[in-house]
């Protein structure tokens, strides 16, 4: 493989500027068996939280037209299972390790953060897409407000690169990227999923337990690619983008967007090893064009 | 991708497809299809009804986009295989019950065929339960020594756990659980083992939407099952 893929996120040098997205590999096991997962520029671990939950119940995805709602609900090992049983391992893998992190109070997330703190790992995805328990469970990426004290209390402790993950329901995504960039996050990835709804009309009443779930897929891509494209150009820090990308042009609209590095999540479910897909056609695209370097294209619309 | 032998329609919307695909599938393992682009986002994972290791086939019910998708297939058509995923049934021993309702039917004739030719099995009866109409008797028939059909009333009630020493499962989960619950009732010593269904996106470890409870906390139905022993599974109830 050429150099033409390499770029640097926030100082972290990526061989290719293709990740997993969160909670669509596991922690790589699995797809390990499909693919070689050195190829990938990096791996974003599943969702987090400081102890071990069972998630969610009742059903857990339902399909859109071009899409999917998911209510998992951050069923994970917990922090400490994860560091003794699952990290070492990410670690060895010549690939960004990206470990993503959720919490549902200020606490929860600083404590999580303290372990992580011991731990190797080259990148922390923060989720603030949770609900925050102590405000009526509002999601903590909604109101700036409260995704800016988040992001200082973690940034106060946090020694590894920080990049916050952004919700597409936050009331003011630009003004809330910018209160990242200012409370000191490395970088910003965006987009989580986008709250959803379905309705069984036969029981009348909603699918999930939850009420609400997280849309994504190829039926989000057009609202993640604008958002993508506010916030690149409303901040400084560098842009992690995703959102149903599902092919190598989806990749590339993300990046002419302004994305540095770009997340493959839903679409790991239409075919494993769909990231190779995008990895080889970004880099067939670049050399039938004479393009020495992908970073020549970030953010040229 | 697997070429399409035949796409057979039965009655009740249930097809039969075959397609020639190497494998070395256990009995109860499922493969998850496709033969479309993007939309439906997610393939469809379907229990394996035969595999003979030069072709494979599959029951479904048309139930959804997809499975209407895959009724419209021709011979000739290719589809796309991922698999054979999970760990599928047990190679059990003695007198055996497969006990199927609906589409559950499917991984019970691999089953039957599989149980019934080994020397260590005496005997394997078959109980299938449909709503409408039955299907495909004629073949269960020849996989098990003995087969009773139950239409529109409950297949559980047929079924005398006492007599058997293992049982396998695979249907609606009312349906399962009520098995487990009458073996339990009867102090029967067979040991049940159900295959779960779960609405499924990877199909192969990862996304944790098909996780089910279990008496050790989550389990994945993908790879940690699709089959657990009805105690797993029902026994903490």
């Amino acid at each position: 493989m050429s150099k033409r893929l390499e770029t640097t996120f926030a100082g972290v040098p990526f061989k290719n500027p293709v990740a997993l997205a969160s909670g669509t590999c596991g922690f790589g096991r699995e797809l390990g068996e499909y693919f070689d997962l050195e190829r990938l520029g990096g791996l974003c671990s599943k969702g987090l939280t400081l102890d071990p939950r069972e998630g969610n119940q009742g059903v857990r995805i339902w399909e859109t037209p071009s899409g999917i709602m998911n209510s998992v609900g951050l069923e994970n090992p917990g922090v400490r299972r994860f560091l003794a049983e699952e990290n070492p391992r990410m670690n060895e893998l010549d690939l960004v390790n990206i470990v993503n992190l959720g919490g549902h109070s200020m606490e929860e997330y600083l404590e999580a953060v303290e372990l992580l703190n011991r731990a190797k790992l080259d990148i922390l995805e923060l989720n603030i897409s949770c609900p925050n328990v102590k405000e009526g469970g509002m999601n903590f990426g909604v109101k700036t407000r409260v995704a800016r004290e988040v992001v200082r209390q973690v940034r106060a402790i946090c020694r590894h690169k920080l990049v916050i993950k952004l919700s597409p329901n936050a009331e003011d995504i630009v003004a809330l990227a910018r209160a990242c960039q200012e409370e000191g996050a490395d970088g910003l990835s965006l987009t989580n999923t986008f709250l959803a709804m379905a309705i069984d009309v036969d029981k009348r009443r909603p699918v999930f337990e939850n009420v609400y779930a997280g849309l994504s897929g190829p039926a989000v891509k057009p609202i993640a690619l604008r958002m993508v494209h506010q916030v690149a150009h409303g901040v400084d820090i560098p842009v992690m983008g995703m959102g149903g990308i599902s092919s190598w042009r989806d990749a590339l609209e993300f990046m002419m967007a302004g994305a540095t590095v770009v997340q493959v999540g839903t679409g790991s479910f239409m075919k494993p090893d769909l990231a190779l897909d995008v990895i080889d056609g970004l880099e067939a695209w670049l050399e039938e064009r004479g393009i020495e370097n992908i970073n020549e294209i970030r953010g040229s619309v | 991708m697997a070429k399409i032998l035949s796409n057979q329609a039965l009655s009740q919307g249930f097809y039969l497809i075959k397609v020639r695909e190497r494998n070395q599938v256990h009995m109860g393992q499922f493969y998850m299809l496709r033969a479309w682009g993007q939309y439906p986002v997610l393939s469809r994972p379907i229990s394996v009804f035969d595999a003979d290791g030069e072709t494979l086939s599959f029951l479904y019910r048309v139930v959804g986009e997809g499975t209407e998708l895959l009724s419209k297939l021709e011979p000739g058509e290719e589809l796309t295989l991922d698999g054979p995923h999970g760990n599928g049934f047990p190679l059990v021993k003695g007198r055996v019950a497969l006990v199927g309702g609906g589409a559950g039917i499917a991984p019970l004739y691999l089953a039957g065929k599989t149980l019934k030719a080994r020397a260590d099995v005496e005997q394997v009866d078959a109980y299938l339960g449909f709503s409408g109409e039955s299907i495909l008797a004629e073949e269960y028939e020849k996989a098990a020594h003995s087969l009773k059909v139950n239409v529109g009333g409950f297949i559980t009630d047929d079924v005398d756990p006492r007599e058997y020493d293992a049982i396998l499962t695979c249907g609606p989960e009312i349906m399962m659980r009520v098995l487990y619950q009458k073996c339990r009732s009867l102090k029967a010593k067979a040991p049940v083992y159900v295959s779960m269904e779960k609405r499924m996106a990877c199909g192969f470890g990862a996304c944790l939407v098909c996780t089910c409870q279990t008496d050790k906390g989550r389990r994945r139905v993908c790879v940690d099952g699709p089959v657990f022993l009805g105690e797993e599974v029902f026994g903490h109830e």
